[in-house]
């Protein structure tokens, strides 16, 4: 009975978004601010990657707000999870030579992976939050492969704050003695596709990075912490 | 004729088809299945679409990925790009809603030890 109501609702809801996807042709541009980013954020940024000049730079608040929300999200989840933390210290199996060993070999690539996703976030596809997902997937395999072994909360929680701090006394050094508004690009913008270029843009990303990273990496600390 | 107007029409509309399944099969989970888990999996499917979506609606013909480099500094015509860092952020707050309605469940199955939406109280419609 159910699935027949959910069905119906579903079906009114297709017919009237196909009526109104009717209008909206596939393929044409449909903004002018795409086109203006796409034109002038070359020289106005100095990143070679538009997305990542209007996530960091063009809409830079915004992005400060989603830091935002993941972290308070972070911060939520631990709330919800650690009313009952007993700390009984349960013995888990030890993995094998071979699942331990190759933990360890890889742990390292993955993070200089991520590091160069975020570092190189300017000139490629990929960038803070990438970069900090990757990082927190090396995290991912030390909490399955190397079981007994966990991050330290207070590391984490350090270098997530300081991601974040970063992020905001730049942009408010931009207020200062930048173009006057809040994430204002005031540091040379240096010769496009090259690695010190776009001025603010790497700094903030590298600092998202860590943020993200510590974030997830906390997150997945807590969702093992009570599954054990 | 009938068939490559069905060609044409599915060149055209196969994104949108594509990614508004996903949106009606993930709605159509959440509404049916009474596993919270089932439910926290169909708001997974349901945000993909909507990213789909997002990034399908600024798709712009024969575009590139809007990123410049040293053998095309002044390309053919590049897709729009505030789309795509939109949905670049809708990704990551996806996870965070995603682990947080993750632990919300396993409060609620230590709480009830269940997780059927229609044993656990309040819950019930």
């Amino acid at each position: 009975m159910r699935a027949i109501i959910s069905l119906f609702l579903i079906s009114v809801l297709a017919w009237g978004i196909a009526t109104a996807l009717n209008e909206i042709p596939f393929g044409a541009a449909k903004t002018k601010v795409g086109e203006y980013y796409i034109g002038r954020g070359k020289e106005q940024t100095g990143a070679s990657n538009i997305v990542t000049s209007v996530v960091v730079n063009y809409r830079g608040f915004d992005t400060l707000g989603e830091v935002t929300v993941l972290f308070v999200a972070a911060i939520g989840l631990g709330a919800v999870l650690a009313t009952r933390r007993k700390k009984e210290k349960r013995d888990v199996e030890p993995a094998s030579l071979v699942l331990y060993t190759g933990c360890r070999l890889l742990f390292p690539l993955i993070l200089l992976f991520g590091a160069y996703i975020f570092i190189h976030g300017h000139l490629t596809p990929g960038g803070g939050f990438q970069g900090g997902a990757v990082v927190a997937s090396a995290f991912v395999l030390v909490y399955l492969g190397c079981r007994g072994r966990r991050i330290s909360e207070t590391a984490s929680k350090t270098v997530e704050s300081l991601g974040g701090l970063v992020f905001i006394v730049v942009g408010l050094v931009g207020l200062a003695v930048g173009g006057g508004y809040f994430l204002s690009n005031y540091l040379p913008k240096g010769e496009l596709n090259s690695l010190f270029s776009a001025g603010i843009i790497p700094i903030i990303y590298i600092a998202i990075g860590f943020k993200v990273g510590s974030e997830l990496a906390g997150v997945i600390d807590h969702l093992v912490e009570e599954s054990e | 004729m009938g068939i490559s107007n069905a060609f044409d029409f599915l060149q055209n509309h196969v994104y949108y088809i594509g990614s508004f399944g996903l949106i009606f099969i993930g709605l159509f989970i959440m509404l049916v299945k009474h596993n919270l888990i089932k439910v926290i999996i169909g708001l997974s499917i349901l945000e993909t679409g909507v990213n789909l979506f997002l990034v399908s609606v600024g798709y712009i013909s024969k575009g590139t990925a809007p990123i410049f480099s040293k053998s095309a500094m002044e390309a053919a015509p590049m897709v729009d790009p505030v789309p795509q860092a939109l949905v670049l952020t809708a990704i990551v707050i996806g996870v965070a809603v995603l682990a947080l309605a993750l632990s919300l469940a396993i409060r609620l199955y230590h709480h009830y030890g269940v997780l059927d939406l229609r044993r656990i109280k309040e819950l019930r419609w």
